[in-house]
């Protein structure tokens, strides 16, 4: 039977400025690509990768502009748009007072309480 | 049914979080999984006696198996007769057993 | 049919930052020492890990001298615990995410350390008995 996965990220903004992206949201990204059957539960902070307009543009040091800056809210639009099933955690989100029109399009709302069923539709549970 | 096994590495004296893991330990075993929480680094500070500590007895009484890892309590000279009831030490291996016996393991 | 189980581990901690690079280094000796195969795909600052140019200290605070010392080195450990599973029949194989290498400048590894890509790590989780991803935080 073909594994099936998912990738639940809580760590969020670190090092996004650095690397251009969230890396976990990438290697699903790249994993994907390679034929994996792995969704993302946004929980934490990382419900906020879901929310649209992010903008980390204008970073400069000295004379040396970034010129490609992480894209969140994109990268998760991306994952869904490639067929992955990308979860946000409502409590989580209430909790930080965003409101599911502040969201991307395409994320699946599940609460807290209903992990534990979520987590029995795959094999392994990764938590990033 | 299946079994899990949650580590928990964080301690709530710093991590919100925790409590919310400690939710899901509960959760999974409300959907009638067996669920062993093994406490490791710091997370095993709250298994010593204290205000932090109601939280995994609890959990205890709910039907999980709440272990903390031997090594990570002596570190922290935290002696047995000071663990809160229904936490048990244990050896690392445990997580090896699980993960060999192909029980869900996710690490926090 | 062999019993023999198969562990990945995914890591993305960097050496001395964290004590969850020290309990992943020890749940992997102990499943090397059972004889079993072992993966790790090491992600991100874990890649700095099995970094052959970490070299030892004198410590003054301790009134030591390097060799007095003795202050740990991850790769020397991870050779350590390669030789162990060897020794009782399994073996570590070892992956470091080759984007991340470059980024860090840590190319100087173990000798058996491979570079790879998280394909690397998905194939290895579909042919293990399990996967434990140990994050960072």
């Amino acid at each position: 039977m073909a594994l099936k996965v998912l990738n639940i990220v809580e760590s969020a903004y670190r090092a996004t400025l650095e690397e251009q992206d969230d890396t976990i949201l990438w290697t699903t990204t790249a994993m994907r690509g390679a034929g994996a059957d792995v969704d993302v539960l946004l929980r934490g902070n990382a419900v906020n990768y879901g929310v649209r307009g992010q903008d980390a543009s204008g970073l400069q040091f000295g004379e040396r502009k970034q010129t490609h800056p992480p894209r969140l809210d994109n990268d998760v639009k991306r994952l869904i748009d490639k067929g992955a099933k990308v979860y946000v955690l409502t409590d989580d989100a209430a909790d930080r007072g965003l409101e599911p029109t502040d969201l991307v399009d395409g994320l699946e709302p599940i609460s807290r309480s209903n992990i534990g069923k979520l987590c029995a539709d795959y094999d392994q549970i990764w938590h990033w | 049914m299946a079994k899990y096994l949650l580590i928990e590495s964080r301690d709530p004296f710093d991590s919100n979080d925790v409590a919310n893991f400690y939710e899901m330990a509960s959760g999974l075993i409300r959907e009638g999984n067996e669920v062993t929480l093994f406490l490791v680094q710091n997370g095993v500070l709250p298994a010593r006696r204290s205000g932090a500590s109601p939280p995994l007895t609890s959990l205890t009484r709910r039907g999980a198996e709440v272990l903390a890892d031997d090594f990570s309590l002596r570190e922290r000279g935290i002696t047995e007769d000071r663990l809160a009831e229904g936490i048990q030490p244990s050896a690392l291996d445990i997580v090896v057993d699980h993960l060999a016996n192909g029980s869900k393991v996710i690490w926090h | 049919m062999s019993d023999k189980k198969t562990i990945t581990f995914a890591l993305m901690d960097p050496p001395y930052e964290n004590a969850r690079s020290t309990t992943a280094l020890r749940l992997i000796n102990i499943a090397a020492q059972r004889g079993y195969n072992v993966n790790v795909f090491a992600y991100e600052g874990a890649v700095g890990l099995p970094f052959t140019k970490q070299s030892p200290h004198p410590n003054a605070v301790h009134g030591h001298d390097a060799d007095e010392e003795d202050h740990p080195l991850p790769h020397v450990w991870i050779e350590a615990i390669a030789a162990s599973a060897e020794a009782a029949g399994g073996k570590l194989d070892w992956i470091n995410c080759g984007l991340c290498v470059d980024e860090r400048g840590v190319h100087e590894a173990l000798d058996f350390v491979r570079r790879g890509s998280p394909a690397d790590l998905w194939q290895w989780a579909e042919s293990s008995d399990n996967t434990l991803v140990i994050p960072t935080k």
